[in-house]
């Protein structure tokens, strides 16, 4: 028994170093730019350039866009094939799987093909219309996530019932999803939006290939160019992701409460 | 009857091939308490949802204050409606669940506000205003949906089996409160219910419903006492089926046994001599051993005693049929005992013909 123990102590700590050392090399390595001692030189260098924050800043922008698209699409969505079309979950949960199975270069490949300044829709002939492309293509990535969350959270709820209770007092379609359903998966919505932001600011193949701004073909062209800048940018990625995990994690502990006392 | 205020017309509804509702009628007074009672699977449910608007008829109409609402929306129709499930908004605050209805219809907050207070105040809650409703107790969670269904002072209360969720103890007080409530606001209510006792207690009228139609319809008396059918005198508290013979349908004569007994005038309908009939009696219609006042008896023997505290079950065997009675427990008295030779006596006019 105890050296049953033992193994399984040993065999995590060995899968604990699999994981920590290369982060803990990289965090030593992007603390080494200033000869002989330790410092965060990488740090300010990559924070002070201007380049760095117009991209950050447009991923963002885009990573925020996506989440009140995606909460849009999503939440009416998984709602309505819970309340009216229990029918149909299989395949909207096949086709929200779909792009964990089909390659980013693929679908941008397609975009491009579907909507260049020749098509119907020329949405890549103007700066603002490939912004639009790549929202609703993050939208896309992001969508495995966010209908699971979203459906996660709807299974907590009795929604026939309380939609049906809103209705019976008089509201509307809108004012259900507003102020009865969103509000009572909120915190699954906000799991969703914290992946969303996660996938889209490090997200690299889209915004390249698109030619957007964005914080990801920025870490691609700092690491082929630089030495120490590529380091401290990925452990600023890291943090980000990390932060997001933990807001999940923390807006979780104010899921609102659902069950009843007894009697 | 005065002029009905809900008017439910032939209605009928069905999912594909399988009929839940058939030309069900009813026409419902100003004020009225109507329960919907009837087995699972009867369609009272149904019928109700149609009366909400949740659910479409496949033909018929719902008239309601002399207005056909049948092709309006649920959120149209200006009805309160009380779930089994409680139905509470979980996000918004006891206050905030009553005044749902209010500020969807834009009411003004100040009277929005005195409205929340004057229905907390109803069902004694007025110090709940500010918890959620996993705070509370589902009976004081169920007085809360009362509550936010009667704020925005509908025409018509739906009442959906709201007491199946709750324990005996409380489920028998908030019956009782649910009943003061709708006699002080006079609210024309529709109850549904499996429970015979809630129904027979708190309504003004019965429908009793049977594979998707209305088999009774009467007030508690006269469905307990005058049952219509042999399944609402099955259904509707205990009862005793004996089988009968025909003797003179003129006269009301029947053989139980070996005894000859007459009914009152006119039971017998249409029967011929020699039909067989069966004849239904209440446990508390009977007694054991020959009593004055009783013009009919039959003689048995004791099958089975079951001692119940107050009162003590007795199983006569009549011939084929078994018959039960209730007698008080007296302490001072030797109870009955089994395989004794006894007669059983009633009024011939307690005596139900069943069709």
């Amino acid at each position: 028994m105890r050296t049953n123990r033992a193994v399984s102590w040993v065999l995590l700590a060995l899968g604990c170093l699999y994981f920590v050392l290369p982060l803990i090399g990289m965090v030593e390595f992007s603390l080494r730019m200033r000869r002989g001692v330790y410092s965060l030189d990488a740090y300010w260098v990559v924070l002070a350039d201007p380049k760095f924050q117009s991209t950050f800043a447009y991923s963002v922008v885009v990573g925020l866009l996506t989440i009140v698209v995606g909460i849009f699409i999503v939440v009416p969505t998984a709602y309505w094939v819970r309340l009216r079309l229990p029918g149909l979950r299989p395949y909207v949960e096949f086709v929200t799987l779909l792009p964990l199975v089909i390659p980013a270069i693929v679908v941008v490949f397609g975009y491009i093909r579907l909507y260049n300044t020749s098509s119907f829709l020329p949405l890549t002939g103007s700066a603002t219309g490939t912004n639009i492309l790549l929202v609703f293509g993050y939208v896309m990535l992001a969508l495995p996530y966010m209908y699971r969350a979203v459906d996660t959270g709807l299974r907590t709820i009795d929604v026939r019932t309380l939609t049906e209770a809103a209705q019976i007092l008089g509201a509307g379609w809108g004012t259900i999803i507003a102020r009865i359903i969103l509000p009572n998966v909120l915190l699954a919505v906000l799991s969703g939006a914290f992946l969303t932001f996660a996938i889209v600011i490090g997200e690299f193949t889209m915004a390249a290939l698109l030619n957007r701004p964005a914080f990801g073909p920025y870490l691609q062209f700092i690491g082929a160019n630089r030495a120490y800048e590529p380091a401290a940018l990925a452990v600023i990625a890291f943090v980000i992701t990390w932060a997001c995990m933990a807001m999940i994690q923390i807006v979780s502990r104010f899921a609102p409460k659902t069950s009843s006392r007894s009697n | 009857m005065t002029e009905a205020f809900l008017s439910i017309q032939h209605v009928r509804k069905a999912f594909g091939s399988t009929v839940v509702v058939q030309d069900f009628n009813l026409d419902v007074a100003p004020g009225e308490f109507i329960s919907f009672l009837g087995p699972s699977g009867c369609g009272k449910t149904t019928m109700l949802r149609i009366v909400a608007g949740f659910e479409e008829p496949s033909a018929g109409r719902i008239v309601i204050g002399g207005k056909d609402v049948t092709n309006l929306k649920p959120n149209q129709r200006n009805i309160g409606m009380v779930f089994q499930a409680y139905a509470l908004f979980p996000n918004l605050t006891v206050a905030q669940n009553i005044a749902f209805g209010l500020k969807v219809a834009g009411t003004p907050k100040a009277e929005s506000d005195a409205r929340v207070a004057e229905m907390l105040g109803i069902i004694k809650l007025p110090e709940f205003a500010d918890r959620y409703p996993y705070q509370l107790s589902g009976g004081q969670q169920q007085r809360v949906a009362l509550a936010r269904a009667l704020a925005a002072r509908p025409k018509l209360l739906l009442l959906d089996e709201p007491l199946s969720a709750l324990d005996a103890k409380v489920r028998l007080s908030l019956r009782d409160e649910i009943r003061q409530i709708q006699k002080k606001l006079g609210i024309t209510t529709i109850f549904v219910t499996h429970d015979q006792e809630e129904a027979l207690s708190m309504s003004d009228r019965i429908v009793v419903m049977h594979d998707g139609h209305a088999e009774q319809v009467g007030t508690p008396f006269e469905i307990y006492n005058r049952p219509a059918t042999r399944f609402v005198a099955n259904f509707v508290g205990t009862l005793n089926v004996l089988d009968g013979v025909v003797i003179d349908p003129i006269a009301a004569t029947v053989r139980i046994g070996e005894r000859e007994i007459t009914l009152r005038n006119g039971a017998l309908g249409a029967a011929s001599a020699g039909d067989a009939v069966s004849l239904a009696l209440r446990p508390e219609a009977i007694v054991l051993g020959r009593q004055p006042g009783r013009d009919a008896s039959l003689s048995g023997q004791i099958a089975d005693v079951s001692f119940l505290g107050s009162v003590i079950r007795v199983k006569v065997g009549v011939g084929q049929n078994a018959v039960s009675l209730d007698t008080f427990n007296n302490s001072s008295a030797q109870p009955p005992i089994v395989g004794d030779q006894t007669e059983i006596s009633f009024s011939a006019s307690d005596l139900l013909v069943l069709h």
